[in-house]
């Protein structure tokens, strides 16, 4: 595929906490990390999704003037941002492994119509869903 | 407004944690105290920093969470009114059956039927988000509303939170 969405990111509150849970916790890989003075530029991938980055940024200036960079950050931690969903094979398998590497899931798996599905957050407080792919959707 | 008179994004986000874990579990008690240990703050604290946070009360908060998944047992399955009921967290069929009504406007048998009798919604959707939009938005207390709609004062005062 050379088209589509490449990069998408998430709002965090600190981008080595944000690593260390997306790369160590989750198994995402680095993709790239690159910094020009206070800035850096951090993308994960997921290793069945090469053509995909979700990149990890912390919302400060000079992007964002400080107040608006606050801003940010609160609606974050209130986990008022949108819903992300992350697509597995098997729910209560990653359930169970991702719990005892400390995820801390919200819900944990349930049967809804046929589809199976847990949500946890990240540190900063954003919100996934996990939810299995039907055997008819893969 | 200052940067530095608002709120501690860490503060906020423990503040999220006490939110996801009445959203969990929203059928146990909810006292102030379990909540305010969930945030690591303390109760008073606790109170104003949710209703800063989030708009509302943390308690009215939970009362809305109850009745989501009441209308959506009713809606989705064929179990009997007290058992949802019990099975969502209020301690009697009577106080559940009035706040229901006087929140959404209907009883829980009469929006059963309501319900049962339009399509499922759509299942491209995570059900958990379209379940969410249909949460009553509780921006006064029960009591306020009661008093503001005279014919339904139909019991005594009752406290919001079981």
């Amino acid at each position: 595929m050379s088209q589509g969405v490449g990069v998408v990111g998430l709002y965090v509150r600190d981008q080595d906490e944000a690593v260390a849970f997306y790369v160590e916790k989750l198994g995402f890989a680095v993709h790239t990390d690159v910094r020009n003075g206070d800035y850096r530029w951090l993308t994960v991938q997921h290793p069945e999704q090469p053509s995909f980055q979700l990149g990890l940024f912390k919302p400060q200036a000079p992007t964002l003037d400080d107040a608006t960079a606050q801003t940010v950050q609160e609606i974050v931690a209130k986990g008022a941002m949108p819903p992300l969903v992350l697509v597995v094979d098997d729910c209560r398998a990653a359930y169970d492994r991702l719990s005892a590497r400390g995820v801390e899931f919200t819900q944990s798996p349930v049967d809804r119509y046929g589809a199976v599905d847990a949500s946890f957050r990240d540190p900063s407080g954003n919100g996934w869903k996990m939810i299995e792919a039907r055997p008819d959707a893969r | 407004m200052s940067v530095a008179a608002r709120p501690d994004p860490k503060l906020l986000r423990r503040l999220l944690r006490a939110k996801d874990r009445m959203d969990a579990a929203s059928h146990e008690p909810w006292p102030m105290e379990r909540l305010a240990e969930v945030s690591g703050v303390s109760q008073a604290h606790f109170a104003r920093s949710f209703k800063a946070a989030f708009g509302v009360p943390p308690h009215r908060y939970l009362l809305t969470r109850r009745l989501e998944r009441a209308r959506a047992l009713l809606r989705d399955t064929d179990a009997r009114i007290i058992e949802i009921a019990f099975q969502t967290g209020w301690n009697s069929l009577g106080t559940f059956g009035r706040t229901f009504r006087d929140v959404l406007g209907a009883t829980p048998s009469e929006l059963r039927a309501r319900e049962q009798a339009v399509a499922r919604p759509l299942e491209r959707a995570p059900a958990c988000y379209l379940s969410a939009a249909q949460r009553p938005n509780l921006m006064s207390a029960v009591s306020e509303k009661r008093r503001r709609e005279p014919r339904h004062m139909s019991g005594p005062e009752e406290r919001e939170v079981p």
